[in-house]
């Protein structure tokens, strides 16, 4: 039994971990090929027109990117707020952050119209544009958080981590903020017309990120047979509850003001009450999958104490904000521009009707294709870096564990004599 | 497509028609409006567009006949936008489309072009990553297609849904159109023939085939034609509550 | 872009300038001129700065409406278009005339996904 906490490999040797690595490895090469499909054909082959414009792969994109900003939460809390029990959490927080970054800008890559021109991208800026903005925050993020890493890590270091860790906070509220912007400015769609979209997604990302954060740490311990203590799992359970809780405050602040202002009706009907499977993904989907089952399941007393429960309301939390950004970014679009308000407006050419929209198997590879680059490099950052704690026992990170034992004896030892 | 959705507002129409419009109405002499509205000589050869030109077009959806669509013919003929085999119809390019409205509450109906408006101040330009999508000095909004990546915000930002994307390859493009597999594109308000001293395709078909509803011009010319039509009768822009300042003026709704 | 694959194809031509007796490695290239006699600038020059001036011009015609100067990629397409090459296409193309070097430089080319290679002056001809 270790007598403290310290930083360790992952823990899985050879063919365990090869296969594992082989089994995320043909996810990666059949995304990748999906990958060359849609490159080589063009866009033709997805289920992405000039109605719906961005599709699946944006779907999986922008939730990893999301998800990549809240997966930072524990290191900014142990080395921004100080709070110790997060401590040794923060190394592999960092790890999983940049690994959801990668993932998620390979597939935004990936589904440009002309791949090949990322250089063009890096070279011609357009200030104006959130887009640009976004370059620089994305590829910024990466790097903070990797001297973070760096300097939490090594131990000459270790006085700048807090302040790298404020930095590296302050960046990803801005690049969460700068993700939202680009539906919460665009003045033309009734669904992306509103600022409250950037704190919201702000609030999303703690949650997705902190689910799969979680689901990467219980998944890690129980491969490796470590001791994942109550403390520090029930403490994520609450942040998660949390969350969970926020962005469904945020998700009903957004309807309501929609519905407040008569130009939203038709869209939030639409999402609401008859947009078909947008409305399905959203009631079903973002809010029953998303808000009320994990929130249920992590406050009822009969079951919030489990860790397989604890695992699946996270996993319940991925699939809603799948589901959320479906909704967001599909249905948003699936919803007919109003050219006229107040008028009814028909053309050859699928105006004032819902636009028709099925992703194809190669845009949904795609997809996979960064969830799989995700994984990958989280696996072989743990291989190869000390970024996994060894054991997270209540004895070492609970203040009150020494007391609580105490009572718990005494609690014993009463019953024994009684 | 009936007479009396064809000229729902005849006073309108009337007092149009004995305005500068009529000397060039079709119906009389179509050979006449060939010569008579030319928007300008084109430029010298090396001489760059400059801001004292704002090419605009005014659309007079009151001579605009539902069902009539020869301004979308000359599009397609002029650009060649629809040789995309593979592609499906909702993944075709749409340069320009006719819409036809219904006001419920009045029961007034009226039809209309819509393409790229050439905003004042386009949101496509303004989300470009690249700055591929842009506002040239004399109004047209155009994509360099040499630096346009393909992410299709400008797509995601245009209220007129004026924006196609190319889905596939795509060949026998017209020398003075290219365009490709992978990028934006929308109405260059036929540039080439502008820069050139000539009207964009549509606006020539509309005059000589159909009901002579388009007018271009130079916005900043007071003696210009559509200068002088647009000082006369009430015209409007489609969303102008965005603030984007199109260049198409619309008449008649 | 243009100007890495431009500095690629000076590199290719200045290996290509090194006098190679026959059968020594890849032949050099032989493209078919046209009906070109005499370039917008001598011939040495245009073969080392063609992708400069095009793409010079292509940010000038396209964003500042220059048009009708020397240098324009349509004015290419109809001095050197030459009877394509390959025998389904059947149109005076530029792709026998840019073909050849760029392969022996080991450069792709990205101009005519867009632009059309074929020459007007093949009327009715198509690719």
């Amino acid at each position: 039994m270790s007598k403290r906490i310290n930083l360790d490999h992952l823990g899985v040797q050879g063919p365990r971990f090869y296969v594992t690595l082989g089994w995320v490895g043909l996810l990666l090469l059949i995304g990748a090929a999906c990958a060359l499909v849609m490159e080589h054909e063009g866009h033709v082959v997805t289920g992405m027109n000039n109605q719906v414009i961005w599709g699946t792969p944006h779907v999986f994109a922008v939730f990893l990117i999301v998800a990549a900003s809240g997966a930072l939460n524990v290191a900014s809390i142990s080395s921004v707020f100080g709070k110790q029990m997060y401590k040794p959490l923060a190394p592999l927080s960092t790890v999983v952050s940049a690994a959801l970054l990668v993932g998620g800008l390979a597939v935004l890559v990936l589904d440009l119209g002309r791949p090949d021109r990322l250089t063009v991208a890096m070279t011609h800026y357009n200030f104006k544009s959130i887009f640009a903005w976004n370059i620089y925050l994305y590829t910024g993020f990466l790097l903070i958080i990797l001297a973070y890493l760096w300097m939490m890590m090594e131990r000459r270091m270790q006085p700048h981590a807090h302040g790298a860790g404020v930095v590296a906070l302050l960046w990803r509220l801005a690049l969460t903020t700068g993700t939202g912007s680009i539906f919460g400015f665009v003045i033309a769609r009734q669904a992306y017309d509103a600022a409250v979209m950037a704190p919201m997604f702000i609030v999303f990302s703690f949650a997705y990120g902190l689910a799969a954060f979680n689901l990467v740490v219980m998944g890690i311990y129980t491969w490796t047979d470590r001791d994942l203590g109550r403390f520090v799992t029930y403490r994520m359970r609450s942040m998660l509850r949390l969350f969970v809780g926020a962005s469904a405050y945020f998700t009903a602040l957004y309807h309501l003001t929609n519905l407040y202002a008569t130009e939203h009706h038709a869209w939030e009907r639409f999402v609401l009450m008859d947009g078909g499977p947008y409305t399905t993904l959203f009631w079903v989907g973002q809010v029953a999958i998303g808000y009320l089952a994990p929130l249920i399941l992590l406050f009822h007393p009969g079951t919030r104490d489990s860790y397989a429960v604890i695992a699946a309301s996270s996993l319940l939390v991925i699939a809603g904000g799948m589901s959320q950004m479906y909704v967001t970014i599909v249905g948003g679009q699936a919803f007919p521009l109003v050219l006229f308000p107040g008028m009814e407006v028909s053309s050859g050419f699928y105006d004032g009707v819902v636009a028709a929209y099925a992703p194809s198997a190669w845009e949904v590879g795609l997809g996979l294709l960064g969830v799989g680059v995700a994984i990958v490099i989280i696996l072989l950052s743990a291989k190869t870096l000390r970024v996994v704690p060894d054991n997270l026992a209540d004895r070492f990170l609970d203040p009150d564990y020494d007391k609580t034992q105490a009572e718990l004896a005494e609690e014993r030892e009463l019953a024994q004599m009684g | 497509m009936t007479a009396s959705n064809r000229k729902p507002h005849d006073p309108g129409r009337r007092r149009l028609l004995t305005g500068a419009l009529a000397a060039a109405a079709s119906v009389i002499a179509p050979g006449i409006l060939l010569v008579a509205p030319r928007p300008a000589a084109g430029r010298a050869p090396g001489e760059p567009v400059t801001d004292r030109v704002r090419w605009g077009l005014l659309i007079d959806t009151t001579r605009c006949e539902a069902g009539c669509d020869h301004c979308i013919t000359a599009c397609r003929t002029e650009h060649d936008w629809d040789n995309a085999p593979h592609s499906r119809p909702d993944q075709q390019a749409q340069w320009i489309r006719k819409l036809d409205v219904h006001n419920p509450e009045t029961g007034y109906t009226f039809s209309l072009p819509m393409m790229c408006q050439h905003c004042e101040n386009p949101p496509c330009a303004d989300v470009c990553p690249t700055g591929a999508s842009f506002r040239r000095a004399d109004g047209i909004v155009l994509v360099d297609k040499h630096i346009c990546i393909g992410c299709r915000y400008c797509m995601i930002a245009c209220p007129y849904k004026a924006r196609s994307f190319v889905h596939e390859t795509i060949g026998g493009q017209k020398p003075y159109s290219p365009r490709g597999k992978g990028t934006v594109e929308s109405c260059t308000l036929c540039v080439h023939r502008v820069d050139a001293g000539r009207l964009p395709a549509c606006v020539e078909a509309c005059t000589e085939k159909a009901g002579g509803a388009m007018v271009f011009g130079d916005l900043n010319d007071p003696g210009s034609e559509i200068s002088r039509t647009v000082s006369r009768i009430a015209t409007t822009q489609v969303r102008a509550d965005l603030g984007l300042d199109p260049g198409v003026l619309y008449h008649g709704f | 872009m243009m100007r890495l694959t431009g500095g690629l194809l000076l590199v290719g031509l200045a290996l290509g300038a090194v006098p190679v007796s026959a059968g020594d490695g890849v032949p050099l290239p032989t493209p078919a001129r046209g009906k070109g006699t005499q370039c917008v600038e001598p011939t040495d020059t245009m073969r080392r700065y063609h992708m400069d001036y095009l793409l010079h011009q292509r940010d000038e015609t396209v964003h500042r409406g220059i048009r009708g100067t020397k240098y324009a990629l349509k004015d290419c397409v109809e001095c050197h278009a030459t009877p394509d090459p390959r025998p389904e296409v059947r149109a005076l193309t530029l792709y026998g005339f840019c073909k050849e070097c760029h392969d022996y430089a080991a450069v792709s080319i990205d101009c005519f996904g867009c632009h059309t290679p074929v020459s007007a002056s093949s009327e009715g001809g198509s690719q």
